[in-house]
C-alpha cells in the first residue's frame, strides 16, 4: 500500500501541521482557538479499544510473565518468587521435552498438508468441470468448529466406528486398527485429522496466489510448447514461492500449539500430549500455575521467534503479488 | 505519526480509561445487600454454589430452598448456582471475594489455605461429638467444612451379570477378582467388558484410590507409605491396586480400545450389564441406577461389593466425606450461611437420597447399603499425625508420580497393553521415583 486511506488524510494532516491555516475545513465555523480539541479526536478514538487491549491482552500477558516466575499454585494469596526454576524445569524435564516430539508428528502433518494443498491449488487454478463445488468441499473442514472436529473423528474412528465399517464393507478388515489406542499409530491419526481440518486454509492461500498470476504469461507459456508440468514447475511454484514459505512457517508454529483436536479425541493420554495439553494439564490438574505459565511464556517467545523469521524471509513486499 | 507529547497524553488517557474500568469490576462484587440479623437469627439472603447441576435442573433444591424458608421464615432468598465443572470453575473464582456464602470446599484447597478462604465452623474436637470425617477439611484444631454425606469404597457391580456367570460369592483376593473377571468374560455376558477402567475420563481412575487402607485394614496406611522407600509391593495397598489394574489390562479383561471410552454412555452400558463391574465410590450407585432404569433395566442390578482382600477373614471398607460444605469467610451473612450447613446435615435427606451415610454420628444407613455394610468393617483413614500434615503431599510431589493425579496409572494400562514394561519394572520406578521424593522431602 503506497498511499494511507483517503479518510484519514485530512486528519493525520489537521494533526501534524497545526499551525498552517486551512481554508477548506470543517464549515461549522471552528475557528483557531478550537483547533485543540479536534488534534484530540484521533485520541479520543483510540481510546476505548486501546484501553480494551491493554485491560484485556497486555494486563494478563505482564500477569503471565510474572506468575511465571513464582511458585503459585492458583490459589494461594502468597505467591513465593523462584526465579528462573520454572525455565529450567520446561527444559529439563523428560516429560516436558517429550511434548516437542510429538509436535514432530504434526510437522510431517503440515508438510503432507502444503503437498496436498498445492496439488489441489494447481489442479483448481486450471479449467475443471465443477470447479467452484470442489473449492467449497475442500474448504468447509475448516469452517467447522475444532471441538466439532474432534467429536466427529472420535466417532468415525472409534472401534466399529464409520472408518472401520467401511473398511469392513470393502474387504479391507486387515487394515483395521486402534486408530487412537494403538500407541504406535495414534499420533498419525491426530496428526491425519489435523491435516484434514487445515488442508482448507492452505488451499485457498495458494489458489489465490496462484489466480494472481497474469494469465498472458501462461499464453506465452503455451506458445512456447510448455505442457501442464512446465507451467507448474516454471511459472506457479516460483511466483507463489513467499506463500508457500507463509504456509511452512504457520505450519511449524501451528505444529507447536496443537490443542483441540487431541485433547477432545485422546486428551493427550496414550503418548499424544502436546504443548498446549501439558500447559493446560500443568496448571488445572496439577494447580502448578507458576510453571505452567512458564511453559506458556516459551511458546510465546517461540511463536515470536518463528513470526521474526517469517519476516526476515519473505519481505512484506514479496508477498503482495498485485 | 503523532509528536512525542500527544503520545503520552494518549498513554495517560488510556491508563484512565484502565483504572476506572478495574474500579468498576471490582466494585460490583462488593454490591451485596445481604446481611444477617445483629443476634444471628438467619434472615436476609444467601447464595449457595453447588456441583450438583443435574439437582439444579431437576427441581431437588427448589424443594430444598422452601423447606429452609420454612424453617427461618426470616429468610427473603437462598440462591443457588450449580457451577459446571466445579473444580476449575471454583478455584479460580476464589482468586475474587465473590464465591457464594456457601460452597463446598474444592479439592485442590490445601488445609494451610483453609484460613485464607473459610470460616471456621467450629473446634474440631468439639464437632466431632457430632459429626464424621472432619479430618480432611480441618487445620489447626479447627475445622472448616462438614461432608455432606459419607461414601464407602468398593466395587461397583451388576448384580445380574454376575450370577448369570455363576457367581454368587464376593471375590475374597485379587486373583479370585481377576479370575471372575475370566469367567464373565469367558461366558461373554458382559458385552461390552467385565470390567471398565474408564481411561479416558481418567479422573475415574483415582476413584481406585479408595482401596487404599482397605486392603491392609490399616488406617493408618497412607502415615506408613511416607515411612518407607518401597510403597509398591504385591501385598501392599498400593501394590493391590495398581497390580489388579495392569493384570485385568493385560489379561484383557477391560475394554477393548481404552482411548475411546466414554463416562456418560458407560452408566447405561453398565446399567443394562454390557459393563459388569467398576471401581467407583459408592456415590456413583444413585447415578448408575438412575441410568438403568432410564435404559429400561432393573435398577436393583446395580449392586456393591467390598474390596476383594478379606484381612482375618473380614472385608474392609474405607469411608470418607464426600464434598465438605464450607463458608466463605468474605461472607456477609454468616449465621444464615451457617444454619443452611447445618439444616442440609440434619434436615434435608440429602445423604439418603444420595445412597450415602450421614455425616451425623448417628445417622442412618441407606437401604441400599445396608447388606454391603453388614458383610465389611468400616474404617476410617487416621489423619497425619502433628507437623506431618503435609508430608504426603510433599512426598508424592517431590516424586514426580502424584498418585492424586491419574496420570502415572495410565501410563500403567498403556504399559500392560503394550508389554513395554512389567508389574514389576512398574513397581520398581515407582518405588525407586517415591524414595527420592522421600530424600527430597527430607522424610
Amino acid at each position: 500500500m503506497t498511499s494511507a486511506p483517503t479518510g484519514l488524510g485530512p486528519m493525520i494532516a489537521a494533526a501534524s501541521e497545526p499551525d498552517v491555516a486551512r481554508p477548506t475545513r470543517t464549515p461549522g465555523g471552528a475557528g483557531r482557538r478550537s483547533a485543540w480539541y479536534r488534534r484530540l479526536t484521533p485520541y479520543l478514538f483510540l481510546l476505548v479499544p486501546v484501553g480494551l487491549l491493554l485491560l484485556l491482552t497486555y494486563t494478563p500477558v505482564v500477569n503471565m510473565f510474572w506468575y511465571s516466575v513464582t511458585d503459585w499454585d492458583g490459589l494461594d494469596k502468597h505467591k513465593a518468587f523462584v526465579g528462573l526454576d520454572n525455565y529450567v524445569e520446561v527444559f529439563t524435564d523428560p516429560d516436558n521435552l517429550r511434548v516437542f516430539y510429538v509436535s514432530l508428528y504434526y510437522v510431517v502433518g503440515s508438510l503432507v498438508q502444503m503437498a496436498l494443498a498445492l496439488y489441489f491449488a494447481t489442479i483448481l487454478s486450471f479449467k475443471v468441470r465443477f470447479k467452484n463445488m470442489w473449492k467449497g468441499i475442500l474448504f468447509f473442514p475448516y469452517l467447522i468448529n475444532g471441538v466439532a472436529i474432534g467429536l466427529i473423528f472420535l466417532n468415525f474412528l472409534k472401534p466399529g466406528g464409520g472408518l472401520d465399517t467401511v473398511l469392513m464393507k470393502t474387504g479391507l478388515e486387515s487394515l483395521v486398527h486402534q486408530w487412537t489406542g494403538d500407541p504406535d499409530i495414534a499420533n498419525y491419526s491426530l496428526a491425519a485429522v489435523s491435516v484434514w481440518r487445515y488442508t482448507g486454509l492452505t488451499f485457498v492461500m495458494f489458489l489465490g496466489a496462484i489466480q494472481s498470476i497474469n494469465s498472458e504469461i501462461y499464453e506465452a507459456a503455451a506458445l512456447d510448447g510448455a505442457n501442464r508440468w512446465h507451467e507448474f514447475w516454471s511459472i506457479i511454484l516460483p511466483s507463489i514461492r513467499p506463500i508457500v514459505g507463509l504456509a511452512f512457517i504457520l505450519g511449524i508454529s501451528g505444529s507447536l500449539s496443537v490443542f483441540e483436536i487431541p485433547f477432545v479425541m485422546t486428551n493427550g493420554a496414550n503418548g499424544t500430549e502436546t504443548f498446549v495439553i501439558r500447559t493446560v494439564w500443568m496448571a488445572f490438574q496439577r494447580n502448578t500455575v507458576g510453571l505452567a505459565s512458564a511453559m506458556a511464556v516459551v511458546l510465546l517467545v517461540f511463536v515470536l521467534l518463528v513470526t521474526w523469521i517469517q519476516r526476515r524471509l519473505v519481505p512484506e513486499e514479496e508477498v503482495d503479488l498485485t | 505519526m503523532f509528536p512525542q507529547k500527544r503520545r503520552l497524553l494518549a498513554l495517560a488517557a488510556a491508563g484512565t480509561v484502565l483504572a476506572l474500568t478495574a474500579a468498576c469490576s471490582g466494585g460490583s462484587g462488593s454490591g451485596d445487600d445481604s446481611s444477617g440479623n445483629a443476634d444471628g437469627t438467619p434472615s436476609g439472603k444467601i447464595s449457595v454454589l453447588t456441583w450438583r447441576t443435574d439437582l439444579v435442573e431437576d427441581g431437588t433444591f427448589d424443594t430444598y430452598v422452601t423447606e429452609f424458608k420454612k424453617k427461618y421464615p426470616e429468610v427473603t432468598d437462598v440462591k443457588v448456582e450449580g457451577v459446571k465443572d466445579y473444580e476449575g470453575t471454583v478455584k479460580t473464582r476464589m482468586n475474587t471475594d465473590d464465591y457464594g456464602d456457601v460452597l463446598a470446599i474444592p479439592g485442590s484447597v490445601t488445609p494451610d489455605q483453609l484460613p485464607d478462604f473459610f470460616e471456621p465452623l467450629g473446634d474440631q474436637a468439639e464437632m466431632e461429638k457430632d459429626y464424621r470425617w472432619l479430618n480432611d477439611k480441618s487445620f489447626d484444631g479447627k475445622s472448616y467444612g462438614i461432608p455432606v454425606v459419607g461414601n464407602v469404597q468398593g466395587i461397583l457391580y451388576n448384580k445380574r451379570v454376575w450370577e448369570e456367570a455363576g457367581i454368587t460369592e464376593f471375590p475374597t483376593t485379587p486373583q479370585e477378582f481377576l479370575d471372575d473377571l475370566q469367567t464373565i468374560k469367558d461366558k461373554g455376558v458382559a458385552k461390552v467388558a467385565p470390567l471398565y477402567t474408564n481411561y479416558k475420563d481418567s479422573w475415574a481412575l483415582s476413584q481406585w484410590d479408595g482401596w487404599r487402607g482397605a486392603v491392609t485394614a490399616d488406617p493408618d496406611a497412607l502415615n506408613e507409605m511416607t515411612q518407607t522407600d518401597t510403597p509398591w509391593t504385591p501385598d501392599s495397598d498400593y501394590g493391590v491396586i495398581d497390580g489388579t489394574i495392569y493384570d485385568a489390562v493385560k489379561q484383557g479383561l477391560t475394554e477393548a480400545d481404552p482411548t475411546t471410552t466414554d463416562w456418560e454412555g458407560s452408566k447405561r452400558q453398565i446399567g443394562v450389564g454390557d459393563i459388569a463391574t467398576m471401581a467407583l465410590g459408592s456415590w456413583a450407585i444413585p447415578q448408575m441406577a438412575a441410568a438403568a432404569k432410564d435404559a429400561g433395566a432393573d435398577p436393583a442390578d446395580i449392586a456393591y461389593m467390598p474390596v476383594p482382600v478379606q484381612v482375618d477373614g473380614k472385608f474392609h471398607t474405607v469411608a470418607g466425606g464426600d464434598y465438605n460444605l464450607g463458608i466463605n469467610v468474605h461472607s456477609k451473612n454468616k449465621a444464615t450461611a451457617r444454619a443452611w450447613i447445618d439444616w442440609f446435615n440434619h434436615d434435608s435427606g440429602y445423604s439418603e437420597s444420595q445412597v450415602g451415610l450421614s455425616p451425623l454420628i448417628d445417622g442412618a444407613v441407606p437401604a441400599a447399603l445396608e447388606s454391603f455394610m453388614s458383610q465389611v468393617e468400616m474404617i476410617t483413614m487416621n489423619p497425619a499425625p502433628a507437623g506431618k500434615e503435609s508430608l504426603f503431599a510433599d512426598i508424592d510431589t517431590a516424586s514426580g508420580i502424584v498418585t492424586t493425579d491419574p496420570k502415572y496409572r495410565l501410563q500403567i494400562i498403556d504399559d500392560a497393553r503394550s508389554g513395554a514394561r512389567t508389574k514389576e519394572q512398574i513397581f520398581d520406578d515407582l518405588n525407586g521415583k517415591w524414595a527420592e521424593g522421600r530424600a527430597d522431602a527430607g522424610a
